[in-house]
């Protein structure tokens, strides 16, 4: 008999057999916990006489919400109700990112200006807005519309056809014509056309060596032909001003004082953040780089254009995202000032119906599909951009 | 015999008058090129249009201690509705004369977190203070031992549960956020994956969602004839959603501990546990310090949240007292000074944490 064989290890100092031991508890444990939520939750269901399932979608409504892109009343169904938040909470996460991302930018290079006032005011701004709750600056801007405007009779008029007051922000509109649907087909062959531009100026770009002034003529096309368009279909310039008619305003477009408070909020907030990112990306491309770049001749546009920002966006496009999606998730305290995104809807939804579950579910995998499908993206992106190294 | 040193030749220059004193400064900062004259002009045009106006508005014309009457005749902003009503904005629904008891549960809290902040104090004795602390003022708020009255948590309110839910959420949300954080960087299968589930999920949705879960979901969860307290349900919800941010933060670190720790670690014999708490943790954890401040921050900013499931926190404090007929449309003035101590605490915390970086980044 071999008396130098390893004697077995037993089972509990073995990694792997230990390993398969802790993977059946845990998935035990998780089980032993969802049986008995679940469990529970059944019998309180049944307890309360709670329907389940998600029924209630057909069911008339019954309440009615404050603004809407699509027609809406209250005697429409649960589910058409949700669809309205839902758009709500798209239409004002949509418009606050892209401001949050030009405001951001903004303020992020005015940062690094070498104007002392304009950096000392920036970072004043960014320190500022960082450091204080979002729900309290919606609180106050919400406060400010309702408390600082005055009202319709007496609302702030500071440009023709423009007026401020407690109601929220109206505003004169061109009034509809066949023109601009024209002026939107134009713009839309306009980005088309830029589109195969871009490719035909590349490759001449291969084949000769030489450049085209692409984005002067992109921005030529992009106003021009919808511009050619209007003046075509008959250039009109009637508007649609709003006039005061008894307590309220008529015509126009009136953006409702919870949508601007929760925009404004939403938009300085993040602003602040994104400025942070907008800065750290710039100042990581090393002067070397750029000094690189200008000594094998590049104009300083292209070297922007082709050596800092390919680089610096590598820095700044992954916690940008995180903030733009944060911003998103912000937009759910909109239930905290009244404007009806998706989960203002959704609690009322609850209230009435008392479906908790499938309501608090339904907000949970909304914001989840925002998230999932942003951080998929992120992940296309950052291979796509990462550093191919040898 | 002495020798006198030969008699210096060079005379002083001094700096030509434009590169020094205060003109020079402005010449180089503000006036560099027509660019940054025309934005200087600009920005000081602007500050001039704002800044005057306000400070009229908040201090000259203003009233710091008088009734909502005088206030209503005067011009000036109307800081009385703070002074006037500040008790039940930093304490909320607490007994009127047991109030020196979260006010001396607030002034633990700062001084711990002051003796924290030097790190020749980061001791063993350290940890055992903050539990001894984060206690007593537990025993402080609630009562019932040692002859103090027991005050029921639905009348707690104001700055400390403010601080409670944050400080409290942190302090619990640590040690499962890095129990995650291994979970999902081990190598059992199932393991990671349900630790990866949890922490997406949890970052993938708004924390609103899961203080409505707390609110009306849970309940459901329970067993008939049990109930939780509503400020324990959102503090549970805080931590849930804390530990996934820490568990991302904690993972940077262990991804930043080089491999050869682990190896080493491996090769000296020591098991998974040993090493883990003894080479890897601490190692890891130094290096997230700043992004916990961090965390710190966010969950201190994000308990405000809880005004919608209406517990009396500092914000929900301050909404009733505007809400009292007698100080309505005052709102500006409170929501500032809510929103100036939000404003210094993370001020403070943010500079710290920006200190701390620095400190840290040059020893490594």
């Amino acid at each position: 008999m071999d008396t130098t064989a390893v004697k077995r290890i037993p089972f509990f100092r073995d990694p792997s057999k230990l390993a398969i031991l802790y993977q059946i508890l845990s998935i035990a444990g998780v089980a032993l916990l969802a049986y008995y939520l679940i469990s529970n939750t059944l019998a309180n269901l049944e307890r309360q006489s709670i329907s389940t399932g998600f029924g209630f979608f057909a069911k008339e409504s019954a309440f009615e919400i404050g603004e809407s892109i699509i027609d809406y009343s209250s005697a429409d169904s649960y589910g058409r109700a949700l669809v309205v938040g839902f758009l709500n909470t798209l239409i004002v996460s949509l418009i606050g990112i892209t401001l949050t991302v030009f405001l951001g930018s903004f303020i992020g290079i005015a940062r690094l200006s070498s104007n002392w006032l304009v950096a000392k005011l920036s970072a004043a701004y960014i320190e500022l807005f960082q450091d204080i709750p979002i729900l309290l600056q919606l609180f106050f801007w919400y406060a400010f519309f309702y408390e600082m405007l005055p009202s319709p009779r007496q609302a702030l008029n500071p440009i023709d056809g423009l007026f401020l007051c407690n109601r929220g922000l109206i505003f004169a509109i061109p009034a509809w014509h066949t023109a601009f649907l024209y002026a939107g087909i134009a713009f839309i062959v306009g980005l088309i056309i830029i589109f195969f531009l871009k490719r035909w100026v590349a490759k001449q770009q291969e084949a000769t060596g030489r450049s085209f002034p692409t984005v002067k003529v992109s921005i030529a096309i992009l106003l021009g032909l919808p511009l050619l368009a209007w003046l075509v279909s008959g250039a009109p310039t009637e508007m649609n001003t709003p006039a005061l008619k008894g307590f309220n305003f008529k015509g126009g477009i009136t953006i409702s004082p919870e949508f601007t408070a929760l925009l404004l909020g939403l938009v300085l907030y993040t602003a602040a953040f994104v400025a942070e990112v907008v800065r750290a990306g710039i100042q990581s491309v090393s002067k070397g780089q750029k000094e690189a770049a200008m000594s094998i001749g590049l104009k300083p546009g292209l070297v922007l254009n082709l050596v800092v920002l390919p680089q610096a966006l590598r820095v700044i496009i992954p916690p940008l995202t995180s903030q733009l999606l944060n911003l998103t998730k912000n937009s759910s305290l909109a239930v905290a000032i009244g404007y009806p995104d998706f989960v203002s809807v959704a609690g009322t939804t609850i209230n009435q119906t008392g479906q908790a579950i499938e309501g608090v579910a339904l907000i949970m995998i909304v914001y989840l599909i925002f998230s999932l499908s942003t951080s998929a993206y992120m992940n296309w992106y950052n291979k796509k951009i990462a550093i191919v190294e040898r | 015999m002495e020798e006198t040193p030969p008699e210096k030749t060079t005379q002083r220059l001094r700096p030509p008058i434009r590169n020094v004193g205060i003109l020079s400064w402005i010449r180089a900062n503000l006036f560099n090129g027509w660019f940054n004259t025309i934005l200087s002009l600009v920005f000081a045009y602007v500050l001039f249009l704002t800044i005057p106006p306000f400070i009229e508005w908040a201090f000259i014309n203003s009233n710091w201690v008088s009734t909502s009457e005088e206030c209503k005749a005067s011009s000036g902003a109307c800081w009385s509705i703070v002074t006037a009503n500040i008790r039940f904005i930093l304490f909320g629904f607490y007994p009127h004369d047991l109030q020196w008891r979260p006010l001396l549960a607030v002034v633990i809290l700062v001084l711990l977190l002051f003796y924290s902040q030097n790190r020749k104090h980061w001791a063993k004795s350290l940890a055992y203070a903050w539990a001894i602390g984060l206690f007593s003022m537990g025993l402080l708020l609630k009562g019932g031992l040692f002859g103090l009255v027991s005050v029921d948590s639905s009348n707690w309110g104001g700055l400390p549960l403010t601080l409670l839910l944050s400080v409290f959420g942190l302090t619990a949300a640590y040690p499962v956020g890095i129990i995650l954080a291994l979970g999902r960087q081990s190598n059992m299968p199932i393991i990671k994956s349900f630790c990866i589930i949890y922490i997406e999920l949890i970052r993938g949705v708004p924390l609103i969602s899961l203080l409505f879960m707390s609110s009306v979901v849970f309940p459901l969860f329970l067993p008939e004839g049990m109930s939780i307290n509503p400020i324990l349900r959102a503090q549970v919800a805080i931590i849930m959603f804390t530990a996934a941010y820490i568990a991302e933060v904690v993972r940077g670190g262990l991804q930043g501990v080089e491999r050869g720790q682990y190896e080493a670690a491996e090769s000296i014999g020591l098991n998974y546990f040993q090493s883990m708490r003894r080479i890897i943790l601490p190692q890891a954890l130094r290096i997230v310090i700043p992004p916990s401040v961090s965390i710190l921050i966010s969950a201190f900013k994000d308990t405000s949240l809880v005004v919608i499931i209406a517990l009396y926190d500092l914000l929900k404090t301050t909404q009733t007292t505007l809400s009292d007929p007698k100080w309505m449309g005052y709102s500006s003035e409170a929501y500032i000074f809510v929103a100036m101590i939000y404003f210094v605490c993370c001020f403070f915390m943010s500079n710290y944490s920006r200190k701390l970086e620095k400190e840290l980044d040059t020893d490594l």
